[in-house]
């Protein structure tokens, strides 16, 4: 029977009552959102906080808010929330392929994206898609709030900006027009983590080429986006040849380890062929919203 | 810690420790054992309980988290001596063998049936994707849910035990007829 280690548990009543009782119960607080990657952790006992601070009342930070060219999203969002919401498919159809692979159905009633974001897991497939979309992430802490793009959020493997101290509030996803983006992901079985996984999120000029672009790879050992792909593509009109060029730079760039899901050359592969159907798939859809 | 929720529909209090998960407080403390508990890792989905009626892996959540909350186990499918629809289709239609993920796949059947009262097929295998049965295959589920959906108000199974032992029930049958389907296609 796996339990956790003994710790108290305070539910917070606000962002400003959270970030006061981390401080009070200090380094060995925790917060817990959905649960679904600390509570087995703890019942592991990889993770021992002494202090749970459970932020699931805090209904203000669970909503999806569209303010001026930005797509507002609360940390406490449940994957199921975004899974469902037409809003986010038709700004960022990435989101929605992406959560339609994550976890199952009843994990995603509970997970959030606050918590996929802090828990930082290789393989967790909204920082990719937080990464192709250029989003921020907003922080508050005691010294008040600070904004951050995913480069400088991400700290490596299950490392993050967000201080001990700190809360993850909400992500801001840039709206931009003619834009398209996609996330493909193969998986052993359903609800499983990914093997591997990519994503792409592009913006077209108004002549049909790509204006910007970006590609991220999942499980893949890769942490940040491969560049050598965005330079290759900008500039370009979309065609398969690019794609096809595309992948072989991602396929270059990642650096998969071989472990129970699969050997190197597999994974290799996999981002190779990944990028180039998540590629085309962004393009198609950012031509359609011309069109549109 | 004192908690306190609704556990189908009746108030419970408790003095707990905080990292009871749900699935021992229910089954344990409150004593209802019809929630089951297995993989204990979140990927199995016995545990699944409806948490103010959305489907949750109980050994995932701590009883503290749930406190406030309104809480559905398979106990509280049935209203007095009357089963649910979903309830009667898995009797009608074979949707368990050992028992096991029963519980589990009920509730969630429920719930989706509350969110969509006709889902399609690919619908049903969605919603239990996240839960494992080692007996059925699957398809006896699949349909015990779209009997539910077919006699939202229940109604009388049909299906008497002599004709489920001697295999002239139609749900046997179907199987059958899908069965070969299968082998010709392959
Ligand atoms: C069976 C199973 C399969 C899964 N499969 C996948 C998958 O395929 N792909 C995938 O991406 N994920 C998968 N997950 C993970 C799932 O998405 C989790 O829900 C998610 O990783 C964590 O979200 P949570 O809200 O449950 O976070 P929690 O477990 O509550 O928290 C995780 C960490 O983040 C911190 N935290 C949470 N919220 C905040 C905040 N607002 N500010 C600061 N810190 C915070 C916590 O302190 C903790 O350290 C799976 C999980 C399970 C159980
Ligand atoms: S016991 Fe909870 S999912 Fe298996
Ligand atoms: S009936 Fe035995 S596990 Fe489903």
């Amino acid at each position: 029977m796996q339990i956790p280690a003994p710790f108290d548990y305070v539910r917070a009543t606000s962002v400003d009552n959270a970030l006061e009782l981390l401080s009070r119960h200090g380094a060995e607080s925790r917060v817990i959102a959905g649960g679904h990657s600390l509570l087995p952790m703890m019942k592991l006992r990889l993770s021992r906080p002494e202090w749970l601070i459970d932020i699931n009342d805090l209904y203000e930070l669970d909503f999806i808010l569209r303010d001026g060219d930005k797509l507002r999203v609360g940390a406490l969002t449940r994957h199921t929330t975004l899974l469902e919401s037409d809003e986010i498919a038709a700004l960022f159809p990435i989101v929605r392929d992406a959560e339609a692979v994550i976890a199952d159905p009843v994990v995603r009633n509970r997970g959030t994206i606050g918590g996929s974001l802090c828990q930082a897991d290789p393989a967790e497939d909204l920082s990719t898609v937080c990464d192709v979309l250029g989003a921020e992430a907003v922080i508050r802490g005691p010294a008040g709030e600070r904004i951050l793009a995913m480069a400088d959020f991400h700290r490596g493997p299950y490392e993050t900006a967000v201080g001990q101290d700190e809360l993850l509030c909400e992500l801001r996803f840039p709206i931009r027009p003619r834009a398209g983006s996609a996330y493909e992901k193969v998986e052993r079985r359903v609800g499983d983590w990914a093997v591997g996984a990519a994503g792409a999120s592009v913006t077209l000029a108004a002549d049909g080429t790509i204006a910007d672009a970006a590609v991220g790879l999942t499980a893949l050992g890769l942490a940040h986006t491969v560049a050598e792909a965005a330079g290759l593509l900008r500039g370009q009109q979309p065609r398969e040849e690019l794609f096809v060029e595309a992948g072989r730079l991602a396929a270059a760039a990642c650096d998969p380890v071989a472990d129970q899901r699969g050997p190197i050359d597999y994974k290799r592969h996999l981002a190779d062929e990944l990028t180039r159907r998540v590629l085309r798939q962004a393009c198609a859809r950012a031509a359609r919203t011309q069109e549109g | 810690m004192q908690i306190n929720m609704t556990v189908n529909g009746n108030e419970v209090t408790s003095d707990i420790e905080p990292r009871v998960l749900l699935v021992h407080y229910i089954r344990e403390v409150l004593g209802l054992t019809g929630t089951h508990w297995g993989c204990d890792t979140s990927n199995c989905g016995t545990c699944v309980v409806l948490m103010d009626g959305q489907p949750v892996k109980s050994c995932t959540v701590l009883a503290a988290m749930a406190a406030g909350h309104d809480i559905r186990t398979v106990e509280g499918l049935a209203s007095g001596a009357t089963l649910d629809p979903v309830q009667q289709g898995f009797m009608e239609e074979h949707g368990l063998q050992c028992g096991f993920c029963t519980p589990g796949m009920m509730l969630t059947a429920r719930a989706l049936l509350d969110k969509n009262p006709h889902p399609d097929t690919t619908e049903i295998r969605k919603a239990i994707s996240g839960q494992i049965c080692r007996c059925t295959g699957y398809a006896t589920i699949v349909r015990s849910v779209q009997w539910a959906a077919a006699h939202p108000a229940g109604g009388d199974t049909d299906a008497t035990v002599d004709e489920v032992i001697d295999g002239t029930d139609t749900a046997v049958e179907d199987i059958a007829a899908e069965t070969q389907d299968a082998e010709v296609k392959s």
